[in-house]
């Protein structure tokens, strides 16, 4: 019964065995996914593995995540005994006490404190799983009270159940030196001392070795089976993801002969599929999707574990060249998005920003769109209007682009040339056409005209951006659009770009570069706000009148482009105070739902994003809310009225701005 | 079988002005597409060949740019495209027009027997209405037009059943081919080309063919072969109407009376 050296090592080496085998059979998998390069910026990288991993920043963003920041933090320090459980079990004359005594000592009292704390956090880990399971751990196909979860969280009760028998053992046999060291096991030695002779004792600590090494090498085995895979997937997928992986989404090459888009598995990239192997079933994504949280068929979480699912199904057969056996988009499965799911996201980011090992969401779902839409063109039938007006009208209404200057009339405005006009004010087809969001093109122009802003514009020959375009898949025609688009701007000699819409400003700014030409390309909020701070703008009076003003983050302004503080500086300049806030606001802000080109698709399914976020900004009583995007502009222009909430208006920033440059 | 499509690149028409000193189109920078109704004729084409394997080709008269729209049809499945042109077809009305395009549908027939020809309902340029039925006249085909819903084709006997959208009410017709379809909207939603069609028909080859392969006498065709000459286009003026009710103050009175003078005029069916 005593500790067996030679069967351990047996042991050890069985179960490395399978360790590596099944770690190889899966992490090969990853192998048959397509080149991405992922190596530059080396020191964002590894800052993004200190905060996320080491610093748990993600994880702690959610009170309960603290809990597993304990247990993370505790393995850290375990690894460390579990390496010298492992070589003394193997080598008996292993001993840390060859180690200084005080670093020796303070190990120890690390290792005993670590053990006590990872028994408390998988106990109430344990509990929550049990008795109050959050509605975010469940999904279609994996459940917060899973049997895995259970296994798991008991190996580790039975590791540390383990740690403290053994060394209280030795304590209350007078074997251990360093028990002063060890306050929690020499907390328990006595207690033990006390009821059991010194025979039984040396049971205990017998049996709690091999207990020990039981649960140690079957938490081994059992890591790359489950979801606990994430123990070793999660650095390094820190360590891979685009540290700019929000916004950008890959260009595609269009040769003769090709294929665009993902429609088996292995057309996703290698690091595609690694994220199928490190997502941790936590469920934030699934809790801050828009989607997914008014009762539409998407939950990113189920969209990468259909990826982990349909890998594993599929693997073996697309190595060998054969026909996969579980569609990656089709009828629902475990391993399959359906095409309605890939065509509910909003791109809004909000998955992504939550992710606690920056899974990269997104673009897997815009790569399966691009299938849907260049290789089968099978799409929603209201873009099929949007896609031929994008392509013979360059906007997404079809109007005439002769129209595009009529936003101005009565106003004299100027047209962009290089030496003349310092910024290129890009209106955007919602500035140009939207009769609502004209009014805040015209406050804008007020605004640079009052700040003696030098500024022109394209008129007729400003097209779309292409936004819309490429969040649905089209490749094909936003390459032909922004093609077209950088070739003005570099014909024109444009480098300073202000814009009203958050996606004209994100895809000018970051998808454009991709196309060889760097824009300082700035939003108008940051403008604006730039503007009265440097006292350029003098506003004639604060502007009073729009009462409790709240304001709704734009996805692409925010998330995206990280730009939070600017609209709300501006308003606190024009008004004199700070904004009201939404529950949900900044990072964490919800979508309008109007993102991802969802503002041309109809809504049929589950509560409409925008009603929820009207009724959550309705909740605080504003009189104004005030957006900084067209988008946002309808979809809660259209909220209220559905509400019919009257008493609430919607104004653009620069509506808000422009009212202080009344007489 | 062989499908013909006839279809022709229009200017888009939303964004044609009329220049009013000289009466004609404004057609410098505007955009051509291909006419709205011709679309939902090839889709309904590309439809039979996806359903019985038919085969399709499209045929265009018009100026060498007119390769635009056939290059369309080629991304969108059409087997075949031809392009019609020669200085001497310029200037047609829709009887020279008709006359050049039943000539290459003869030529077709020659090579592979031609069950049917569809057009669209009419072009948004010219809103003549009238080259279909030119063309079936002279074919001796017999004539569907407004056809809105393909009810049955029946291979084996040769015939087919259509659903034709008259004024407030449907007619079901069937007729043995060959047979002349002019198609309305309504009839299907056209098809989006997938990427790799669309550059496959980028290098595809729109045959072009002048009067030296259509051999047509130069009386029946082009300015001299059209009896029709238009004298003069302009932009109808509009009077402006008139403001009812206050729509700011009493909203819900000021629908009231718009629908009431609606009602009226019998502009409104209840």
């Amino acid at each position: 019964m005593s500790p067996n050296p030679s069967i351990f090592g047996w042991m050890l080496l069985i179960s490395g065995i399978v360790f590596c085998t099944a770690c190889y059979r899966r992490l090969s998998l990853v192998g048959i996914g397509q080149a991405d390069e992922r190596s530059a910026g080396l020191g964002r990288r590894i800052w993004q593995v200190l905060s996320h991993a080491i610093g748990q920043k993600q994880v702690v963003s959610k009170s309960f995540g603290f809990n597993h920041a304990v247990i993370f933090w505790s393995f850290l320090v375990l690894l460390l005994a579990n390496a010298e459980f492992v070589a003394s079990s193997l080598v008996p004359s292993f001993s840390l006490a060859v180690l200084p005594a005080g670093v020796h000592h303070g190990l120890l009292f690390m290792f005993d404190a670590a053990s006590l704390l990872a028994l408390v956090a998988v106990l109430f880990a344990s509990a929550r799983r049990l008795f109050f399971p959050p509605e975010q751990m469940s999904s279609a196909y994996v459940k917060a009270r899973s049997f895995e979860g259970f296994v798991i969280l008991s190996l580790i009760a039975s590791l540390m159940l383990a740690y403290f028998g053994m060394h209280s053992a030795a304590i209350a046999l007078g074997k251990e030196e360093a028990a002063s060291a060890m306050p929690v096991s020499s907390f328990i030695a006595p207690l033990l001392g006390g009821s059991l002779t010194p025979a039984q004792l040396a049971l205990l600590a017998d049996v709690s070795w091999w207990l020990h090494a039981v649960a140690l090498l079957l938490f081994l085995c059992l890591l790359p089976l489950s979801k606990h895979m994430h123990i070793l997937t999660a650095i390094p997928n820190l360590f891979l993801a685009d540290p700019n992986g929000r916004t950008m989404l890959p260009r595609e090459e269009f040769v003769k002969g090709g294929s665009y888009g993902v429609a088996k598995v292995d057309e996703f990239t290698w690091k595609d599929l690694l994220d199928g192997f490190s997502c941790t079933e936590c469920g934030r994504c699934q809790a801050s999707c828009p989607a997914a949280s008014t009762g539409k068929p998407l939950n990113p979480r189920q969209v990468i574990h259909a990826i982990k699912v349909n890998l594993l199904a599929n693997g073996h057969s697309l190595r060998h060249g054969d026909a996969p056996k579980v569609p990656l988009i089709g009828a629902e499965g475990e391993g399959t998005t359906s095409e309605d799911a890939v065509w509910s996201c909003t791109t809004c980011g909000s998955c992504m920003s939550v992710c606690p090992v920056l899974i990269e969401h997104m673009p897997k779902i815009a790569k399966m769109r691009r299938q849907l839409v260049q290789m089968k063109s099978s799409f929603p039938e209201e873009l099929l209007t949007l896609f031929e007006n994008m392509e013979g009208r360059s906007n997404p209404w079809g109007i005439a682009p002769t129209e595009r200057t009529k936003w101005h009339s009565g106003m004299e405005v100027e047209t962009f040339e290089a030496g003349k006009t310092d910024y290129l004010f890009w209106v955007g087809c919602a500035g140009a056409f939207d009769s609502r969001q004209k009014h805040a093109t015209v406050a804008m122009a007020t605004i640079l005209n009052a700040a003696g802003v030098s500024w022109g514009i394209l008129g007729k020959d400003e097209k779309c951006c292409g936004d819309s375009l490429r969040r649905l898949g089209n490749e094909y025609v936003f390459d032909k659009i922004a093609r077209e688009n950088v070739h003005l701007f570099k014909e024109r000699g444009v480098v300073k770009v202000v814009t009203q819409c958050p996606h004209c400003f994100s895809t000018l700014k970051n998808d454009y570069r991709q196309y060889g030409i760097e824009l300082q390309v700035v939003h108008h909020s940051e403008l604006i706000a730039e503007l009265i701070q440097s006292g350029r703008l003098k506003l004639n009076k604060k502007v009073a009148g729009l009462g409790k003003l709240l304001f709704h983050d734009s996805c692409y302004l925010g998330r995206h482009n990280e730009v939070y503080e600017a609209p709300r500086q501006a308003i606190q300049q024009a008004t004199g105070d700070r904004p009201a806030e939404f529950d949900r606001n900044g990072k964490e802000s919800f979508c309008c739902g109007a993102g991802g080109g969802r503002m041309w698709q109809e809504e049929t399914e589950g509560e409409r994003i925008n009603l929820n976020r009207v009724k959550e900004a309705l909740a605080k009583k504003p009189d104004t809310i005030c957006v900084s995007c067209p988008y946002c502009m309808t979809m809660m222009e259209d909220g209220l009225k559905d509400l019919q909430a009257s008493g609430t208006q919607v104004k653009e920033l620069a509506e808000v701005v422009a009212e202080g440059l009344r007489p | 079988m062989l499908i013909v499509v006839c279809i022709k690149q229009v200017p888009d028409t939303t964004q044609v002005q009329i220049d009013p000193v000289t009466n004609t189109l404004v057609r410098d920078g505007i955009p051509f597409i291909v006419n709205p109704y011709d679309t939902h004729a090839l889709e309904a084409a590309l439809q039979l060949k996806d359903r019985f394997g038919f085969r399709v080709a499209a045929i265009s008269m018009g100026p060498p740019n007119a390769e635009a729209a056939l290059r369309k049809a080629l991304s969108l499945g059409v087997d075949r495209a031809i392009l019609l042109s020669d200085r001497v077809f310029g200037g047609a009305d829709t009887l020279a027009t008709s006359n050049v395009l039943t000539r290459a549908i003869q030529l077709l027939h020659a090579d592979e027997k031609v069950g049917m020809v569809l057009c669209g309902k009419q072009t948004i340029d010219g809103d003549t209405a009238q080259v279909g039925p030119g063309i079936a006249t002279r074919l001796g085909y017999t004539q569907l037009t407004l056809v809105d819903r393909v009810e049955n084709v029946d291979t084996l006997r040769g015939k087919i059943r259509v659903r034709r959208k008259l004024e407030g009410r449907h007619e079901v017709v069937e007729s043995p081919f060959p047979v002349m379809l002019t198609v309305v909207r309504e009839l299907n939603n056209p098809r989006y080309p997938t990427v790799p069609m669309r550059l496959a028909s980028e290098d595809a080859r729109v045959e072009l063919w002048n009067n030296e392969v259509l051999k047509l006498d130069v009386g029946t065709i082009g300015l001299k072969g059209s009896p029709t000459w238009v004298s003069r286009i302009f932009s109808p003026e509009r009077a402006k109407g008139e403001v009812i009710g206050d729509g700011l103050k009493d909203p819900s009175g000021a629908a009231h009376l718009l629908i009431d003078k609606l009602l009226s005029k019998d502009l409104l069916a209840i």
